[in-house]
């Protein structure tokens, strides 16, 4: 009877754990939230373990910053000296004296030994500024848009997972184990190439414009970037403009902005993961040795 | 197991003339040098002294960064953007920290399961798991205030959505909720004033926690550490000294855990929090999705699987709440679900359950998966309510080993069974 009983249990038991994953498996696929937008994963020079910024792509994406992007966009969490600093696009540090004091935004100091705020050049120490005093200011020139700081943008985007649980799980699984942060600047690379005309019947508000991979695909912000790229570079810059170069290369630039010690930590990082192997294998060894008194009599 | 007679011999004048008037260092040996550990612990017994470690490790990094936070939702976010580009390896600090309170709930989960699956709750460690249950509930609140110290979106809104909860207790007894909100928020919203409050919460209960560690291993020195077969320690071939047997496997298991640590503190330091969160908080702009931590989606998920908000609220305490009594739930008359043919499976149900609860708790709470999450909602409570009384009455359990060392050695078939005497074994516990 009590057999009978546990068969009868253990076969339920089975049979729930079997229902539950079956039916899972078939569940919730994109149940939710407008469609999907699929954007494109690139390879970019400081993705992955062995991941540090291509430098001369760092000016060049400085460059557009500094000649499209400046115009509406701060940036001001980064410091003109930080454009000097080892890890960056290391302009030398009389080039950036000279940009920094002939910034168009300038620094308010003050107050003066008469009391009165005033506006004064930039100097090393001083933070990239936009040209708006504040959102106010920023949402009246734009049309009620506000153009957000970019120090940390690439940080602050990402891209929503929309797939199926069980692709979920493999993704989630892939990227951890081949250090996938990159998203960010996926994001920032499909915005700025990503205006097209709107498909037939999608109605498009007064001053907006159509973007495949901005969320509802409405932006208020011009395309920044023309088709034939928006900078002319240097002879020795290493590339051509181009809309596609000048995206990743600002795209580039301000991941280092919101990341500038990525070089170090990955860098560190492997310093530290070599000396945890090495010991492990010597734990594992020393743990060998000792048991082997208990396990073999 | 705690009665074990003491071996500690004070070794020069100095140590004698303290152990006359401080045995601190006798009971340091006798609790973790010459202390009796079973045999036959695997490596899931690694992760107590992993989350000592963890303890130690938030605390540590957490008073660096304190020294450069400033709780104040003006400076708040400033001052963090400040630790992780201006202060000298501050970047390397902070993802220590936030990684920490990640690889924290991981090896707390792994710990939690462990307990589960072996019957670690049974008598005698009744008052062991219910300080354990306590333990993890001050590690939530302390990782959910700790959350909300960089006041990005996710922080605020997380603290707004969370806090708000507690109004679903007007429907208890009216104006209790709104006076408790009103009360945690410091004034009629979430402002600089929670903030501030919550920082000084993040900073103590973390010792609070240290506290509890303590009684935490005492209760464990008192009932002796459980092991896979759920035996008690019988005799001394049962059990070897913790240093050097208990503690190399726990060293070796640290650092295959700092391992993965360290993978993610410098390879994935943004992978297990939200974008969203390096946006400065903005209480005129709510995020498309609020989700909280990973660790706490299960959770999550169970109180919106709940139609009323105030049911909601008492079902995702009540999620926690029900570990304190499984020791009286469970009615098997054996401690490991190794020898639970039946249980078993409903254990890998359980455990398949928080994981898809988990899952649910991240997606938006409409169609299927508020459907899916109800169904598993209902299995976490049954498991507890009527699986584990039930399955624990009707079903035989498999025929145990004699012993631990009968479990060791048995399958070895050097055919000696358990009456050998390991060398190991023999230079163990009492005799030396
Ligand atoms: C003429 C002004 C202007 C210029 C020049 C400009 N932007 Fe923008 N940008 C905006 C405005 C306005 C918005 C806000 C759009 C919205 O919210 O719909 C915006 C938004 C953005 C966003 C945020 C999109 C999101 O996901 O919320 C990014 C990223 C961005 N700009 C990058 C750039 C880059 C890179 C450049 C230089 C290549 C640039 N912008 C040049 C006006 C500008
Ligand atoms: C149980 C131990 C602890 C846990 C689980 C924990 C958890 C957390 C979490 C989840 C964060 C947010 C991280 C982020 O995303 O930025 C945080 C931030 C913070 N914690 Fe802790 N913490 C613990 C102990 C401590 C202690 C003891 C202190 C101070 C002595 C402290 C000080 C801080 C500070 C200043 C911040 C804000 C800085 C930042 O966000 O990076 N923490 N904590």
């Amino acid at each position: 009877m009590k057999t009978l009983m546990s068969n009868t249990l253990r076969a339920a038991g089975m049979l729930a754990a079997v229902l539950a994953t079956s039916a899972v498996m078939t569940g919730p696929g994109n149940a939710a939230g407008g469609e999907p937008i699929h954007i494109e994963r690139e390879d970019w020079s400081f993705g992955g373990f062995f991941g540090h910024f291509d430098r001369p792509q760092l000016r060049r994406g400085f460059q557009v910053y500094k000649d499209v992007c400046a115009a509406c966009h701060g940036l001001s969490r980064v410091y003109f000296r930080n454009l000097a600093e080892p890890g960056g696009p290391m302009f030398d540090e009389a080039s950036v004296q000279a940009l920094a004091k002939d910034w168009p935004n300038q620094i308010t100091d003050g107050p003066n030994d008469e009391g009165n705020m005033f506006q004064r050049p930039a100097k090393l120490s001083d933070p990239i500024h936009g040209p708006y005093k504040n959102e106010q200011e920023a949402r009246f020139v734009n049309n009620g848009a506000y153009p957000p700081d970019l120090s940390n943008i690439i940080k602050a985007r990402t891209i929503e997972n929309h797939d199926a649980w069980y692709a979920h799980v493999f993704k989630m699984g892939r990227d951890i184990l081949t250090g996938y942060q990159e998203a960010g600047a996926d994001y920032v690379h499909a915005l700025l190439v990503g205006y097209t005309d709107p498909p037939s019947g999608f109605e498009l508000s007064e001053g907006m414009h159509y973007n495949k991979a901005f969320p509802g695909h409405q932006i208020a912000m011009n395309p920044p970037i023309p088709p034939e790229g928006a900078v002319e570079y240097q002879e020795n810059a290493g590339a051509k403009s181009s809309l596609e170069q000048n995206a990743r290369d600002v795209t580039a630039f301000l991941a280092w902005a919101s990341d500038p010690s990525l070089e170090s930590r990955k860098r560190i990082g492997w310093q530290v993961m070599l000396y945890l192997l090495v010991t492990t294998v010597l734990l594992y060894i020393a743990k060998h040795r000792i048991w082997a008194r208990v396990k073999k009599r | 197991m705690a009665q074990h007679e003491s071996t500690y011999v004070p070794k020069s004048a100095t140590a004698r003339w303290w152990d006359e008037r401080l045995p601190l260092m006798r009971l340091l040996h006798d609790s973790f040098v010459d202390y009796p550990t079973p045999r036959n612990l695997n490596y899931l017994w690694t992760f107590g002294g992993i989350l000592s470690f963890c303890l130690v490790a938030q605390i540590l990094t957490g008073i660096v960064l304190a020294m450069h936070y400033q709780p104040s939702a003006a400076e708040a976010f400033n001052s963090v953007e400040h630790i992780r580009r201006n202060v000298n390896y501050g970047w390397m600090i902070r993802n220590f920290h936030a990684v920490g309170a990640s690889m924290f709930f991981i090896a707390v989960y792994i710990h939690i399961f462990r307990g589960l699956y072996y019957g670690s709750y049974k008598a005698p460690r009744e008052i062991l798991w219910i300080l354990g249950v306590l333990i993890f509930l001050v590690m939530m609140a302390t990782a959910f205030m700790g959350y909300a110290l960089p006041w990005g979106q996710m922080s605020f809104w997380g603290v707004t959505v969370i806090t708000n909860l507690f109004s679903s207790l007007d429907g208890i007894f009216p104006g209790l909720g709104t006076a408790i909100v009103e009360w945690l928020w410091g004034g009629y919203a979430v402002t600089g004033t929670t903030l501030n409050r919550f920082f000084s919460l993040h900073y103590l209960l973390p010792f609070v926690i240290a506290g509890l560690v303590v009684l935490h291993v005492w209760a464990l020195h008192v009932a002796g550490q459980n092991n896979p077969t759920g035996l008690d320690i019988k005799t001394k071939s049962d059990a070897v000294p913790m240093h050097p047997y208990a503690t190399s496997k726990d060293l070796l298991w640290m650092f295959i855990f700092l391992i993965m640590f360290a993978w993610f503190v410098f390879f994935l330091p943004d992978y297990l929090g939200h974008a969203d969160n390096y946006i400065e908080a903005n209480p005129l702009v709510t995020p498309p999705h609020i989700v909280p931590e990973w660790y706490f989606l299960p959770f999550y998920a169970i109180l919106r699987a709940i139609p009323d908000k105030l049911g909601g609220v008492i079902a995702m305490f009540a999620a926690i709440a029900i570990l304190v009594f499984i020791p009286w739930l469970d009615t098997s008359r054996v401690r490991s679900t190794k020898y639970r043919p039946i249980y078993k499976w409903f254990f890998w149900l359980f455990a398949f359950s928080c994981l898809a609860l988990g899952y649910l708790g991240s997606k938006p709470a409409e169609g299927v998966y508020v459907f899916w999450a109800r169904i598993f909602t209902f299995y976490y409570f049954a498991h507890f309510l009527l699986v584990m009384p039930i399955v624990g009455i009707l079903e035989t359990p498999k025929k145990l080993p004699r012993s631990i060392t009968d479990a060791v050695l048995g399958g070895k078939g050097d055919g000696s069974g358990g009456a050998a005497k390991p060398k190991g074994a023999a230079a163990a516990p009492e005799s030396r």
